[in-house]
């Protein structure tokens, strides 16, 4: 024992800073950004099976976007916002992956 | 043979049959994997000629899909009794030579079978999983199997041991009978545990994951937690069952065998292990060395959250649970994962009535975004929970650094401690002296000319005032403060003293941990 701990490094804490070693978990843990809410990215990759705006649309709260078929659903992606839409990054038929952009809205 | 009946020959040529399982070459391709057999396994993890297998004959459930005109020798599943050091067990293995090893509902009627004897006889149930998964053709009645042994795993949890060895694919709902037992075993390149497999997660997510880096053996020791020890090969795993067996009680209403207590074997002096700095590291696992018989201490989750260490070691000849926080990693916070560790791992101990021995050097709790939207908040209720609703022996050592909502959570005479101990170096506080210097003295600080020397100034002054266990040790909240030469006496001592230790709650069905 021991020896597998070569490389100290210093770690902060509230507390204070600490010499230890890092897990490869903790080295590769996420770091958060503010999502912007008029960001609408795919959750599942799946198939996009109508797509209902263009860009420069002008969308109110609750309209529906886009059915996105994924997991064997329909899913109604409806605007989290209001506003215009600046851009339409997908077309009907389109198969998507997850984290996909499909639309973006500039909230008015 | 010419003396034997024909009945008796005849039963011995069955039993010849169906003990060859899938065959000659369904075993070498087996054995190719560097997998034993079932029946090897069975006999490797027992004592010598002391298995004793039933159900031999039962036949499986399929009628469609051509099942029916199909043999399935022992329908996939090798069930029986026998001993470990003489003491009674009850096991099975599935056998992955015969139809993938697969689970219909005859198979999992063996299992339960004798798992209902297990908790009858409340002797451990030892599984080694080694199944493709349901047997599709029998549809909802391999369904209704895995139920019934879930709702069996349940039932004996708490009432006796649980031993799972993945030996090969468990995947899909087969992976929660493991989940829910107590020790999950993992061979490298052997175990394979996940819900949804590579190819479904292709299909549907488009994330290309090989078996491996899905659920591997080091995946779920390491990243995951779903195992608690993980073994290059499969003698290997054998040695660390018997190893564990060796240290726990055979069911809820026994103590773990008491056996010769034998003195520390290390040569390390546990004086000199901690740095006076408190800044830095040391392998707290050392310690534990130094206190335990023949230095022998066996770790659990090893390789996973190893911010805590916890274990089994023995002190004066019984069996003690350690928990003790790793500054040598993370600097020995806790976390989601080592609060999840520890809180499972306290459990057990005080459901199998092992005193818990926690070895406390934490600076606070890990800060950061990922953590807090995981829910550090609930993860970290769970240690509290453990340690208050824990009724054996509990005995803290606060080796250093014990400050805030750590110093609470480590088994604090206010979560219902035993004995709490202090090392001198101890710094028990509300925080480190850093962050309360910079609070409590903020204004001194701002309106100092030389602000970082008046800084410093003011962090000495909190060190030498609070960073010690005096403070505690005048409060009552800290027993004794003790050289750290004294420590295995006051365990050896204080474990004497609490073993008729008899504390009730009140009555209620269950709590509600925060799971």
């Amino acid at each position: 024992m021991g020896e597998e701990y070569k490389e100290l490094v210093d770690f902060a804490l509230a507390s204070g800073v600490y010499k230890t070693t890092l897990t490869e978990k903790f080295k590769e843990r996420p770091t958060w950004h503010k999502p912007y809410a008029g960001d609408i990215v795919s959750h599942l990759p799946g198939t996009i099976v109508e797509l209902e705006v263009k860009e420069g649309d002008f969308v109110k709260r609750g309209q529906l976007l886009l059915v996105h078929q994924a997991m064997k659903m329909l899913n109604r992606v409806v605007a989290p916002v209001s506003g215009v839409v600046t851009c339409v990054n997908v077309h009907a038929g389109e198969q998507i992956l997850k984290d996909h952009l499909m639309v973006r809205i500039e909230i008015k | 043979m010419a003396d034997l009946r024909k009945d008796v020959l005849t039963l011995r040529e069955k039993k010849a049959v169906v003990e060859m399982g899938g065959g000659e070459a369904a075993i070498a391709k087996q054995k190719a994997m560097g997998k034993k057999t079932a029946r090897e396994r069975i006999f490797s993890l027992l004592d010598e000629g002391s298995f004793h297998e039933y159900d031999l004959f039962v036949k499986h459930d399929g009628r469609d899909f051509g099942m029916d005109k199909k043999e399935l020798p022992g329908d996939g599943v090798v069930t029986g009794t026998g001993t470990i050091f003489g003491l009674p067990v009850c096991i099975y293995a599935q056998d992955f030579t015969v139809a993938g090893g697969s689970l219909g509902l005859q198979h999992a009627r063996k299992i339960t079978k004798i798992m209902d004897h297990a908790l009858r006889m409340k002797c451990p149930v030892i599984g080694i999983n080694d199944s493709g998964g349901a047997r599709i053709q029998e549809g909802v009645g391999a369904l209704a199997g895995y139920g019934e042994i879930f709702y069996r795993n349940t039932i004996a949890s708490g009432v006796i041991p649980q031993i799972s060895l993945i030996l090969g694919p468990c995947a899909g709902g087969a992976v929660y009978s493991p989940a829910l037992t107590d020790f999950v075993f993992v061979v490298e390149n052997i175990s394979k545990m996940f819900i949804t497999g590579p190819n479904v997660i292709k299909t549907v997510l488009g994330e290309d994951i090989s078996m491996e880096d899905l659920g591997g053996a080091r995946v779920h020791a390491e990243t995951t937690g779903n195992a608690h020890f993980y073994a290059v090969n499969e003698d290997e795993c054998f040695a660390q069952v018997k190893e564990l067996l060796g240290f726990i009680p055979w069911n809820n209403q026994e103590k773990a065998k008491v056996i010769e207590p034998r003195v520390p074997a290390t040569t390390l002096n546990i004086n000199n292990i901690v740095p006076e700095d408190p800044k830095q590291p040391y392998d707290v696992r050392h310690i534990i060395e130094c206190l335990v018989d023949d230095s022998k201490f066996l770790e659990i989750h090893k390789l996973w959250a190893a911010n805590i260490v916890v274990g089994f070691g023995r002190i004066g000849g019984e069996t003690v649970g350690f928990v003790a926080n790793q500054p040598m990693v993370l600097a020995g916070v806790l976390d989601c994962d080592s609060a999840d560790k520890a809180a499972r791992f306290i459990r057990f101990c005080d459901s199998f009535n092992i005193p818990i021995v926690t070895l406390e050097d934490m600076p606070g709790y890990l800060p950061g975004v990922d953590q807090e939207h995981a829910g550090v908040i609930r993860h970290g209720a769970k240690v509290l929970y453990a340690y208050s609703e824990a009724t054996v022996p509990k005995i803290t050592v606060i080796l250093r650094k014990a400050y805030g909502g750590g110093y609470i959570a480590m088994n604090s005479r206010h979560l219902g401690a035993d004995f709490v101990f202090a090392w001198p170096s101890a710094e028990i506080a509300v925080m480190g002296p850093e962050g309360a210097a910079n609070i409590i003295f903020r204004k001194e600080i701002m309106a100092a000319e030389d602000q970082e020397a008046m800084r410093q100034e003011k962090v000495k002054e909190y060190t030498e005032k609070f960073a010690n266990p005096y403070v505690a040790a005048s409060r009552g909240f800290v027993d004794a403060v003790i050289e750290p030469g004294e420590t295995r006496e006051y365990l050896l001592h204080t474990l004497k003293m609490t073993v008729l230790k008899d504390e009730y709650r009140p009555a209620k069905k269950h709590g509600l941990p925060p799971f």
